[in-house]
């Protein structure tokens, strides 16, 4: 099949010797590829920024999963913001509520766009839409967002992984917020080639992080897993935008990644049967969910426990 | 390349809680009743890997019914395909198996109703995306993200240029094609994916051709 790149670095040498942005890039790859119109195109994104949006805007109202194991976290980080007093910086709390917000949603069985999967679906609108406040982005600048995000997304899923049965959570929070990292780059002005060195900053920092859903759910620790990349994400892109540069090109990273996953025990790989899952209360709240045990006062024991 | 376009990546649309467990499974579940061609009356739905330890928690259960009732990712009537596949009168059976597969998320289907039966497995690959690795013991390769014909035949000269002439007639083109056989000279498959959605008449005209057993479609 015939593509415009296949790596990294095609992506950027081509940005660079065509004075195109990674967003502009992708659109004409998927124009190639497709056979599909730029405005066809562009419309189905304009779709999924709005089912983002909504997803957020539900996710900031309060939501519970169907266990009642998470929700309602989004909301107390707004109501901390609105106090004044982040040490961190509204800007990337913002972010972090955003992405909670999402996934709390996806818990729920709510609908949400996955980016680059379901269980990963926080880090990239989160981000989004707390930059939003920031650079005034148009309409247009938010959707190409979401294509400089795929671009790099495309490139991971090709070479790598971006399954959590396959790699792990690396390939999937990690990917997602590496992808953010990127087009946050983009959006603020940055270089192509500072994209991809807010990737690879961003994606080295969740190298071998492994895929332990308690019960299997993608609850504890998902959510706060797209928390925790989301703040990665405008870490990393603060630091490629300063001109820090990654020591390891950005491909390599991304062979490391899919080695890792490859290296991974089987048990720690979405199974469910390592990590956080295997913890005395991951099986206590197993037990309880399938199990018919009282889910609600042993969450309610854990937090008095503290 | 497995991911070929922006919108596996930023996409689907679809219910939680996961792209693999939940949109994937009901992707298979779509593909599978496309195959068949119409709802079965009762599956066996065999399970592997991470599908088989986790379906309950991802919903994997319910979509795959649910795809099997023809629900796309997006559709809120996942939630309650159970329900709804008992009105539509589907019966269902959920296998957890501890056989090791090449793939960690991988569903095998056993469906019939009082005509035929047909076993069809799919692998969920990442962010919603699915392969069908295998119908009724044939091993194949086919992505669902292309309209497609599988044609069941007598492996005989002839078979493939007959039905190559039939869709030539028809004015379709092949993008990709290939064939296989469990053994020689018995029963062979043919995959022909395609660039245009598949019409019912063309088919019944494939199924006239001479050695011809059974065909189906997968429309996008």
């Amino acid at each position: 099949m015939d593509v415009l790149f296949r790596s990294v670095r095609e992506l950027v040498e081509l940005a660079e010797t065509e004075g195109k942005l990674i967003s502009e890039l992708m659109i004409e790859q998927e124009m190639l590829i497709t056979g599909r119109s730029r405005e066809d195109i562009f419309a189905q994104m304009d779709r999924n920024l709005t089912i983002m949006e909504e997803a957020v805007e539900r996710g900031l109202k309060g939501v519970q999963s169907v266990t009642g194991l998470t929700g309602g976290d989004a909301v107390l980080i707004q109501n901390y913001i609105k106090k004044g007093n982040t040490l961190a910086g509204d800007l990337l709390l913002d972010a972090v509520s955003k992405a909670v917000a999402t996934n709390e949603v996806n818990a729920a069985m709510g609908t949400i766009c996955a980016t680059p999967t379901a269980g990963s679906a926080g880090v990239v609108p989160g981000t989004l839409f707390a930059v939003q406040n920031k650079l005034n982005p148009t309409r247009e600048q938010m959707i190409r967002y979401l294509f400089t995000s795929g671009a790099f997304g495309f490139i991971v899923a090709n070479n790598a992984s971006i399954s959590g049965a396959e790699g792990g959570c690396q390939a999937e929070v990690g990917s997602a917020s590496a992808m953010a990292a990127a087009a946050i780059v983009e959006m603020a002005g940055g270089t192509a080639q500072q994209s991809s060195e807010a990737f690879a900053i961003t994606l080295k920092n969740m190298l071998g992080l492994v895929c332990d859903p308690v019960a299997g759910l993608v609850e504890v620790p998902c959510v706060k897993r797209n928390a925790m990349g989301a703040s990665n994400s405008l870490v990393a892109a603060d630091m490629a935008l300063a001109g820090v540069t990654s020591r390891i090109p950005c491909d390599e990273v991304i062979g490391a990644m899919y080695r890792i996953g490859q290296a991974m025990s089987p048990n720690l790989k979405e199974t469910a049967r390592g990590g956080l899952a295997a913890t005395p209360t991951g099986k206590a709240i197993t037990h309880a969910i399938f199990e018919g045990g009282d889910l609600k006062s042993l969450l309610k024991s854990r937090v008095n426990s503290n | 390349m497995k991911f070929t376009s922006v919108f596996d990546i930023i996409g689907p649309v679809m219910i939680g809680p996961s792209s693999s467990h939940t949109a994937g499974a009901a992707r298979i579940g779509r593909v599978a009743r496309d195959l068949f061609g119409r709802q079965p009356k009762w599956v066996k739905i065999y399970l592997y890997g991470s599908f088989a330890e986790t379906y309950r928690g991802h919903g994997t259960d319910v979509a795959i019914v649910g795809g099997l009732l023809d629900y796309d990712t997006d559709d809120e009537r996942i939630k309650t395909a159970f329900a709804e596949a008992e009105k539509a009168g589907l019966q269902f059976e959920f296998i957890p198996e501890t056989a090791n597969k090449e793939h960690p998320n991988t569903a095998r289907l056993l469906m019939g109703d009082d005509e035929s039966e047909m076993s069809v497995e799919g692998i969920s690959i990442g962010g919603g995306k699915i392969e069908i690795s295998e119908v009724n013991g044939f091993k194949l390769r086919l992505t669902g993200g292309m309209p497609a014909i599988l044609v069941v035949h007598d492996d005989r000269a002839g078979c493939i240029a007959n039905v190559a002439n039939c869709l030539a007639m028809h004015d379709v083109n092949i993008g990709h094609m290939e064939v296989s056989r469990i053994e020689r000279g018995l029963t062979a498959l043919m995959v022909i994916e395609v660039d245009q959605n598949i019409d019912h008449r063309l088919l019944e005209q494939i199924s006239y051709i001479p050695h011809i057993t059974k065909v189906s479609k997968i429309n996008n």
